[in-house]
C-alpha cells in the first residue's frame, strides 16, 4: 500500500517536471532562433571586439594543448608562463585538453579566458559565439606573424581575425625502431600493412582521425576523387570508414591522452601509429627506441590560434597573453618544446640553429602541403556544389561505428 | 532539578509547542528536506536527462536546439553499433556479477561462520582496505599487470588489453561491494539453524541448499545490484585496460565531449536507466528487496 502511494507521488512529481520542462523549452526555442546563424555557410554571431586596453586584472585562465603553457614544472628550463606573470601581474591558471572536441566543450563552460584552438575547433567556437573577434591592432607582435597564417579559413571570418596564430605542424608516424623494420615511409604501415603489427597499432582517438584515412585514400584510391580530406561526400566517407574498420582489427588501443601513448610505446604495447613531435621528444627522453617520420603522402596537421573568450572577465590579461605568446621569445620556446613551426618570423632568429629549417617555418609551399585540421561542414570545402558533404556530426557517429 | 527544567524548556521553545500540537506539521517539516532531495534533485535530474534526450543540436556550433525530436532514439535503435555496444556492456556487467558472486561466497561464508571473532574483524578490514585506495590507482595498477612485459605477461597468462582485462579489473574493483552484503546476510543466519539441520540428518550439501542459500540469495541480489549497476555505468576502466573496446559509458562520454551532442548522450544514458529499472523490478518479484 505504502509503496504504491510513494510511486504515485514520485510519478506525479516527475510528470510535473516534464511538463514544466516542456513549457520552458518551447519558450527558449523561440528566443534562440533569432539570428545568430543563417542557412548556407554561416555568419558569425555579433560579438563586440575590444577597442582599447586598460590595466591588467591580475588573473588569467588559460585553456591549452599540452605543452603550450609551460611554467617550468615539467622541465625547469621550459618556462614562458613565469616571465609573463612577472611582466603583467596576471596569475595564470592552466588547464590542458587532449582533443579539439574537449576544448570546445570546455570553452562552452565560459570558465576560460583564452584558448589555443586548432582549426577543427576554432570555427565551431566562432559559430557558437564562444570566442570574440580579436583586435589585432592591440597585439603589437601580430605584425611579425608570417603573412600566410593571417586571414585564413580557420582563424577569420570575412577578413576579421578571431585570434592570433600560434604555430603549425604535421601529425607524424611514430614507430618503434626495434620492432618495426624496414622503417616505414608511408601511412600504409598503419592502414594496408597494419596486419604485420596486429594488436600493436595505435591511432588518435578522435573523429578528426577519419581525415588521416581520407588523406591516405587520396593516393591509394585516386578514383574516389578525394580532393580535401575534410570534405567527404557520403561515398568517400564510407570508403574512409571501411579502411578504418580494417585498421580497427589491428589496433591495440586508441590514444588521446599523450601520456598514455608514451607509456604504451615504452612498454611495447604499441609499436606504430600517429603521433605529435612533442610525444616523440618525451618518449626519446625516456630512452624509448622510437623515431617519427613525415610519410610520403603528406600528413594532416594543425595550425593553432589563440582565441579570447566572448565572456572573459579578464580581457586585458587575455590580450597581454596573446601578445606574449606571439612574441619571438615565447613563440620560439613553445615551438621548440612542442615541435612545430613558430608563427612569428622573428622566432627563427632566437630558436636553435637549424630549427626553423627542420620544421620548414616560413616555407609557404611546404606549409600548404599539410592538411590542417578543419571542421567538416555541409558545404564542401573543396568547392563542389553538386553534393552535400558530411558534417562533423556524421564523422562523430562514424567514429563510434568504427570503434564498434 | 526537575522544577528548573520544566518551565525553562517551555519558555525557550514556543515553536516546539506548536509542533507538538500539530503532528501533521511536524511530519511535514521532517519529511520535506528528504522529499525535496529525492523529488527535485534526484528525479528532477533524471527528468531533465529525459527531456534533453528529446532535443537535438545544430550541426556546427554544437549548441542545443530545443526542438522536440525522436531522432536520437531512432539512431539508437536502428544503428547496429549501439546494439553491439549495449550487448557488450550487459555481458560485461553480467560476467562481473557472476565472477564476484562466485568469489565472494566462500570468502563471506568463511568470514561469517568459520573465522574467530578476532580474525573476522581483520578480514572485514582486509576486504574494506582496497576501497581506501583511489579507483584510478587500482585501474592503472591493473594496466601495469596486463602490459606487455608486465607480471602477468611474464607468467604467460596475460590476456592483453581488451574485454577480458576489463572484466577482471572491474571484478576486482567491485568485489567488496559483493562480499559485504553477503557477509551481513550470512551473519544473520544463526548457527543453531545449521546445527539443527545437521541434527535432523541433512548432509552439508542439503544444509547449504535448504538453509544457507535461501538466506544468501537476497544478500547476493543486493550485492549484484551494486556490481551490475556500477559496471553498467563504468567507462574509465575500459579506457585504461579495455584496449580499443568501448562500453555504453564511453559512448555517453564521447557523444558529450567529442560530438558536443548532449541530447544524444542523454538518449544513450537512458539505456542503463531502463536496464536497471527492468533489473530492479525483476529483483522485486523475487522478494529479495523485502529481506533487506
Amino acid at each position: 500500500m505504502k509503496r504504491t502511494t510513494m510511486l504515485a507521488t514520485s510519478t506525479a512529481a516527475l510528470l510535473a517536471l516534464v511538463l514544466g520542462g516542456c513549457g520552458t523549452s518551447s519558450g527558449d526555442g523561440d528566443d534562440g532562433d533569432t539570428g545568430t546563424e543563417t542557412q548556407g555557410g554561416f555568419t558569425a554571431p555579433d560579438i563586440p571586439m575590444a577597442e582599447e586596453l586598460g590595466d591588467t586584472e591580475g588573473e588569467l585562465s588559460v585553456l591549452a594543448w599540452p605543452g603550450y603553457a609551460e611554467d617550468g614544472s615539467t622541465d625547469k628550463s621550459v618556462d614562458w608562463v613565469t616571465p609573463f606573470e612577472e611582466d603583467t601581474g596576471c596569475q595564470v591558471a592552466v588547464k590542458y585538453f587532449t582533443t579539439s572536441d574537449e576544448a570546445v566543450t570546455l570553452m562552452k563552460s565560459g570558465q576560460y579566458d583564452v584558448v589555443s584552438a586548432s582549426g577543427d575547433a576554432s570555427l565551431r567556437l566562432i559559430a557558437g559565439g564562444d570566442v570574440a573577434p580579436v583586435n589585432t591592432d592591440l597585439v603589437p607582435n601580430y605584425a611579425d606573424i608570417w603573412p600566410y597564417l593571417k586571414d585564413r579559413d580557420w582563424n577569420s571570418v570575412d577578413g576579421q581575425m578571431y585570434g592570433v596564430p600560434h604555430g603549425y605542424g604535421a601529425n607524424l608516424l611514430m614507430y618503434n625502431t626495434d620492432e618495426v623494420s624496414p622503417a616505414p615511409t608511408s601511412w600504409s604501415a598503419v592502414f594496408d600493412d597494419a596486419s604485420s603489427y596486429t594488436g600493436k597499432v595505435t591511432a588518435y582517438d578522435s573523429p578528426i582521425y577519419i581525415a588521416d584515412a581520407a588523406l591516405y585514400l587520396m593516393e591509394a584510391q585516386p578514383d574516389l576523387g578525394i580532393e580535401n580530406p575534410y570534405s567527404l561526400d557520403q561515398d568517400q566517407l564510407a570508403a574512409a570508414v571501411d579502411l578504418l574498420k580494417q585498421q580497427r582489427e589491428h589496433v591495440g588501443e586508441y590514444w588521446s591522452d599523450y601520456l598514455k601513448e608514451i607509456q604504451s610505446f615504452k612498454t611495447g604495447d604499441s609499436v606504430v601509429g600517429t603521433t605529435w613531435q612533442v610525444i616523440v621528444n618525451l618518449a626519446q627522453a625516456e630512452n624509448t627506441p622510437v623515431e617519427a617520420i613525415l610519410p610520403e603522402e603528406g600528413a594532416t596537421g594543425w595550425s593553432d590560434t589563440w582565441m579570447v573568450s566572448s565572456t572573459t572577465e579578464h580581457p586585458n590579461c587575455a590580450y597581454a597573453w596573446l601578445d606574449h605568446i606571439a612574441s619571438p621569445e615565447a613563440n620560439a620556446a613553445v615551438a621548440q618544446w612542442f615541435g612545430e613551426a613558430p608563427a612569428n618570423a622573428k622566432a627563427c632568429d632566437i630558436a636553435e640553429e637549424g630549427f626553423c629549417d627542420t620544421y620548414h617555418a616560413g616555407d609557404e609551399a611546404y606549409a600548404e602541403q599539410i592538411s590542417y585540421w578543419t571542421t567538416p561542414i555541409e558545404q564542401c570545402l573543396d568547392g563542389r556544389t553538386d553534393v552535400e558533404c558530411t558534417t562533423y556530426q556524421d564523422w562523430t557517429q562514424a567514429w563510434t561505428e568504427i570503434k564498434g | 532539578m526537575v522544577d528548573q527544567h520544566a518551565p525553562g524548556s517551555g519558555a525557550a521553545l514556543p515553536a516546539g509547542g506548536a509542533l507538538h500540537r500539530h503532528p501533521r506539521l511536524r511530519l511535514g517539516l521532517l519529511l520535506a528536506p528528504p522529499m525535496l532531495w529525492l523529488g527535485v534533485l534526484y528525479l528532477g535530474s533524471l527528468a531533465a536527462l529525459f527531456i534533453t534526450s528529446l532535443w537535438t543540436v545544430d550541426a556546427f556550433g554544437g549548441n542545443i536546439e530545443r526542438v522536440w525530436t525522436l531522432d536520437n532514439y531512432r539512431d539508437l535503435f536502428t544503428l547496429d553499433v549501439y546494439r553491439t555496444i549495449t550487448v557488450r556492456t550487459l555481458l560485461t556487467a553480467a560476467a562481473v556479477t557472476v565472477i564476484d558472486t562466485l568469489l565472494a561466497f566462500p570468502i563471506a561464508l568463511y568470514m561469517a561462520k568459520v573465522a574467530s571473532p578476532r580474525l573476522q574483524r581483520l578480514l572485514v578490514i582486509a576486504v574494506l582496505t582496497p576501497l581506501w585506495a583511489s579507483y584510478l590507482v587500482k585501474a592503472y595498477a591493473w594496466r601495469g599487470m596486463f602490459a606487455t612485459g608486465g607480471p602477468l605477461d611474464d607468467l604467460g597468462i596475460s590476456p592483453g588489453y581488451g574485454g577480458v582485462a576489463t572484466v577482471i579489473t572491474l571484478s576486482y574493483l567491485w568485489l567488496p561491494y559483493m562480499i559485504l552484503p553477503m557477509y551481513a546476510g550470512l551473519e544473520r543466519l544463526p548457527n543453531s539453524l545449521l546445527e539443527a539441520s545437521a541434527d535432523l540428518g541433512a548432509t552439508s550439501r542439503t544444509t547449504m541448499r535448504r538453509v544457507v542459500l535461501p538466506v544468501l540469495f537476497p544478500a547476493a541480489v543486493a550485492g549484484s545490484i551494486f556490481t551490475f549497476s556500477l559496471t553498467l555505468g563504468d567507462y574509465i576502466a575500459v579506457k585504461i585496460v579495455g584496449g580499443a573496446n568501448q562500453m555504453l559509458g564511453n559512448v555517453v562520454y564521447d557523444s558529450f565531449l567529442t560530438g558536443n551532442n548532449m541530447p544524444f548522450a542523454a538518449a544513450v544514458a537512458t539505456i542503463p536507466v531502463a536496464v536497471m529499472l527492468v533489473y530492479l523490478s525483476a529483483v522485486r518479484r523475487t522478494g529479495a528487496l523485502d529481506a533487506l
